[in-house]
C-alpha cells in the first residue's frame, strides 16, 4: 500500500505567541517548532499500517525551509521519502490553496490512502484534509481514534456527541486523525532512525513543478485572510474564596456562583 | 444594505440544521439565532438547510429562532452525517438560493460537513468561530488560534461566500418565540451511490450533557489520584446538570476515557462555568478551557498557575472541599439554603 501523510509544522504548544508590528501574523524569531501533534498521530497510524501490510509511506508539507527538520524526524520515525513545497509564492495561502497545492503533489504520488490530522493546533483551521479530499475527489473520513486497512478499503472509528461510529472507505480516501497521546502513543525517533533518515529522500519543490501557477495562491488568490489579530479579552484577576474552613469556603462559593454569577 | 460590485449581495444567510435521534441539537438553535442577526444587518431573508430521517416534522420550529424558509431532505439514508451524502445534497439546494453566507455549529458534524462544503464550493471557511459582526466592509468573524493565545478576525475577499462554524455556547441565543414557525420546502433527491458507508453506531446511553455542548463542566486532574476518585466528580456534576471533563494528565492515567480530555489535543469548550478540580492549569489546558465564561479552581497547592487565572480560586484540599460543595450546592437547587 502506498502512504502518505500531510504534515505541518507549528511553533511548540508551550510557546508565548507575540503579535507582530502588521497586527496580523505573529513574531516567529525564538520560536521552537515542532510536528504538529495530529500529523505525529497520523504518521503513527501511517507507520502501524505500513508495518502490517508493507508498502512505501511519504511524508509532505507545504512550507518554508525551517520544516526540515520536521521532514527529517518523521524520515527518522520511519517515513520512507519526504517531499516539501516551499515557494515564496504561498505567503498569505488559505486552507483552500494550501489544499490545492497539497492536492496536485498527492496526485504525482498516487497514493492509495492519503493521512492527516484533524486540525493543525496553530491556526486550528481544521478543514484542509476535507478540502483535500473534495478537490480529488475521494472519500474522507474525519477524526478517525482507530484505522484498520486492506489493499481495497479503509475502516476507522470516530467520536460522534454520544458514542461512536464505524465508517469504511473505498480506496483511495483521505483519513483525518484525531484522538490523543493517549490513543495513539507516538513513537519515537530512535537514534538509528535518525542517522537511516539522513541517507533517505528529501525533495524540495516549486509550485512551477507542479504545474501550478504562482499567481494564482497566496493571499491574491486567498477567499479568506486574517484582517487582524488581537488578544483575547483577558480574564480579569479572581477572587480567592475565603472562609475559616472548607465548609465555609464551599458555602461562600456555592452562594456566589448561585447570586453573583449566576452560574447555577 | 450594503453593496457588491454594484449589485445587493444578500439574497439570504443560510444556517445548516444539526438534527440527530429525533431532534435539533441546542447549538442548531444557537446559530439559527446568530443568523438572524446577519440577515437583519444584511437587510435579507434566513434560510436553513436540514437534513435527517424524519427531520420534515419537526423543522418549522426552526422558524422560533428566526429561520423564514427552511429547504429540507427527509430520507432514510441521512439518519447519520456522511460527508459523501450530505454535501452534494446541501450544495445543490445552495447553488438554488444564492447564499449571502453559511452559518454552522461547531460541533464534531458541523465542523467535518463545514470543511468539506467549502472544499466542494471552492470557498472560505472559518471554524469554531465566538463573534461574528457584520458591517459596510462585509462579515468578520473571530476565532482563537494559537492555543488561544490571540484571536484572528477573518475576513473574506470580494464576492466571496462566508462559510462560519459557531463555537457553542459563545453566541446568545434569543427565542425562542414560540409564534413563530418556518415555512418548508421539501427537496427531492436519488439516494446517492457513496465509495464510503456508516458501519454502525454505538450510543453511550448514558443520556449524559456532550461535553462542547455543556453550560457546566466540572473536570478532574492528576489531582484525583484514581479514577474511582471520579464518582465524587460525577456526583457534584449530577448536581449541577454539569458534564465532566479531564486533563491529559488523567486521561493518561486511564482514568478517563480519551473523549473526555480538555485542551490542546483534546476538546474546545466554552461552558457557563468550568471548575477545574486537581488541575494545575497548563497552557495546554487553557488552550482548551480559557474561553469559558466563569472558571472555579479547587487546588491546594498556592503555587499552582490555574489559582491566578481563576475566577474563584479555592485553596483547599479537593477529596474534603468536593463532598462539601456538593452538599452546599444541593441544599441551594433543594431551596433549604
Ligand atoms: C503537545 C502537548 C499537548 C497537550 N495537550 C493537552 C491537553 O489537550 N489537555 C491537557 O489537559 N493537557 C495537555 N497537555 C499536557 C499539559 O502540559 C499538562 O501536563 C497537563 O495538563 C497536566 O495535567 P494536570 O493539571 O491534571 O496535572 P498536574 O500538572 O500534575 O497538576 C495536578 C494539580 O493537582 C493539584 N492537587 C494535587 N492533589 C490535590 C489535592 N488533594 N487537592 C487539591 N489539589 C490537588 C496539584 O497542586 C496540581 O496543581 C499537552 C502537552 C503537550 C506537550
Ligand atoms: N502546510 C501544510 N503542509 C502539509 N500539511 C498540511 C499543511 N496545512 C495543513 N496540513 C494538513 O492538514 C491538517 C489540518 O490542518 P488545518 O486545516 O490547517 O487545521 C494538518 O494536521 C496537516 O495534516
Amino acid at each position: 500500500m502506498k502512504i502518505v501523510v500531510l504534515i505541518k509544522q507549528t511553533p511548540d504548544t508551550e510557546s508565548v505567541i507575540r503579535i507582530a508590528e502588521d497586527g496580523k501574523s505573529i513574531v516567529t524569531d525564538g520560536l521552537k517548532w515542532i510536528i504538529n501533534p495530529y500529523d505525529e498521530f497520523a504518521l503513527e497510524a501511517a507507520l502501524r499500517l505500513k508495518e502490517k501490510d508493507g508498502g512505501t509511506l511519504s511524508v509532505l508539507s507545504l512550507g518554508p525551509q525551517r520544516v526540515v527538520n520536521s521532514m527529517i524526524t518523521a524520515l527518522a520515525m520511519g517515513a520512507d521519502d519526504a517531499t516539501i513545497i516551499d515557494d515564496p509564492a504561498l505567503d498569505g495561502a488559505d486552507a483552500l490553496g494550501t489544499a490545492t497545492i497539497l492536492s496536485a503533489a498527492i496526485e504525482k504520488i498516487g497514493p492509495d490512502i492519503v493521512l492527516c490530522g484533524s486540525r493543525a493546533i496553530d491556526c486550528d483551521q481544521a478543514q484542509t484534509g476535507a478540502m483535500v479530499a473534495e478537490i480529488l475527489g475521494w472519500p474522507h473520513l474525519p477524526v478517525a481514534v482507530a484505522i484498520e486497512a486492506d489493499q481495497r478499503r479503509v475502516t476507522i472509528e470516530r467520536r460522534i456527541e454520544g458514542g461512536t461510529m464505524s465508517l469504511r472507505a473505498t480506496l483511495p480516501a483521505l483519513v483525518t486523525v484525531g484522538g490523543s497521546h493517549s490513543v495513539w502513543n507516538p513513537r519515537y525517533a530512535s537514534l538509528p532512525g535518525i542517522i537511516k533518515a539522513k541517507k533517505k529522500p528529501l525533495a524540495v519543490r516549486r509550485l512551477s513543478d507542479l504545474g501550478l501557477d504562482p499567481a494564482k495562491f497566496g493571499l491574491a488568490g486567498a477567499k479568506i485572510s486574517v484582517a487582524s489579530l488581537e488578544k483575547p479579552p483577558q480574564r480579569s484577576a479572581g477572587r480567592i474564596v475565603e472562609g475559616g474552613d472548607a465548609r465555609e469556603k464551599a458555602r461562600e462559593l456555592a452562594r456566589a456562583l448561585h447570586e453573583d454569577s449566576g452560574a447555577f | 444594505m450594503i453593496l457588491n460590485e454594484g449589485k445587493p449581495v444578500a439574497k439570504s444567510v443560510c444556517v445548516i440544521a444539526e438534527f440527530q435521534r429525533g431532534g435539533f441539537r441546542s447549538s442548531t438553535f444557537e446559530v439559527a439565532s446568530e443568523g438572524r442577526k446577519i440577515a437583519d444587518g444584511l437587510g435579507c431573508e434566513l434560510c436553513a438547510i436540514a437534513l435527517g430521517a424524519g427531520v420534515a416534522e419537526r423543522a418549522p420550529e426552526l422558524g422560533r429562532f428566526g429561520v423564514d424558509r427552511v429547504f429540507v431532505t427527509d430520507e432514510p439514508f441521512l439518519e447519520h452525517y456522511l460527508a459523501e451524502v450530505y454535501v452534494p445534497v446541501i450544495a445543490d439546494v445552495l447553488g438554488r438560493i444564492e447564499p449571502a453566507a453559511i452559518l454552522l455549529p461547531a460541533s464534531a458534524d458541523g465542523k467535518d460537513l463545514g470543511a468539506s462544503l467549502a472544499g466542494r464550493l471552492r470557498e472560505g471557511l472559518a471554524q469554531d468561530c465566538t463573534e461574528i459582526v457584520c458591517d459596510a466592509s462585509g462579515l468578520k468573524a473571530r476565532r482563537p488560534v494559537f492555543g488561544g493565545g490571540c484571536d484572528a478576525w477573518c475576513k473574506w475577499a470580494p464576492g466571496a461566500i462566508p462559510i462560519i462554524t459557531c463555537r457553542p455556547n459563545t453566541m446568545d441565543c434569543s427565542g425562542p418565540d414560540m409564534h413563530r414557525s418556518a415555512e418548508t420546502i421539501r427537496i427531492g433527491v436519488e439516494k446517492p451511490r457513496p465509495r464510503s458507508e456508516v458501519l454502525s453506531v454505538q450510543l453511550e446511553g448514558s443520556g449524559g450533557v456532550e461535553l462542547t455542548e455543556a453550560s457546566i463542566i466540572v473536570s478532574g486532574g492528576r489531582g484525583m489520584q484514581g479514577a474511582e476518585n471520579f464518582a465524587m466528580l460525577e456526583e457534584l456534576a449530577g448536581e449541577l446538570g454539569a458534564a465532566v471533563g479531564a486533563s491529559r494528565a488523567a486521561v493518561e492515567a486511564n482514568w478517563r476515557p480519551y473523549a473526555d480530555q480538555v485542551g490542546q489535543t483534546g476538546k474546545i469548550v466554552s461552558p457557563a462555568l468550568y471548575i477545574a478540580v486537581g488541575i494545575s492549569g497548563s497552557i495546554q489546558h487553557f488552550a482548551g478551557m480559557g474561553s469559558s465564561k466563569c472558571i472555579v479552581a479547587v487546588n491546594n497547592n498556592p503555587e499552582a498557575p490555574i489559582l491566578g487565572k481563576a475566577d474563584y480560586a479555592v485553596l483547599e484540599d479537593l477529596f474534603e472541599f468536593i463532598p462539601l460543595l456538593t452538599e452546599e450546592v444541593r441544599k441551594i437547587r433543594s431551596g433549604i439554603a
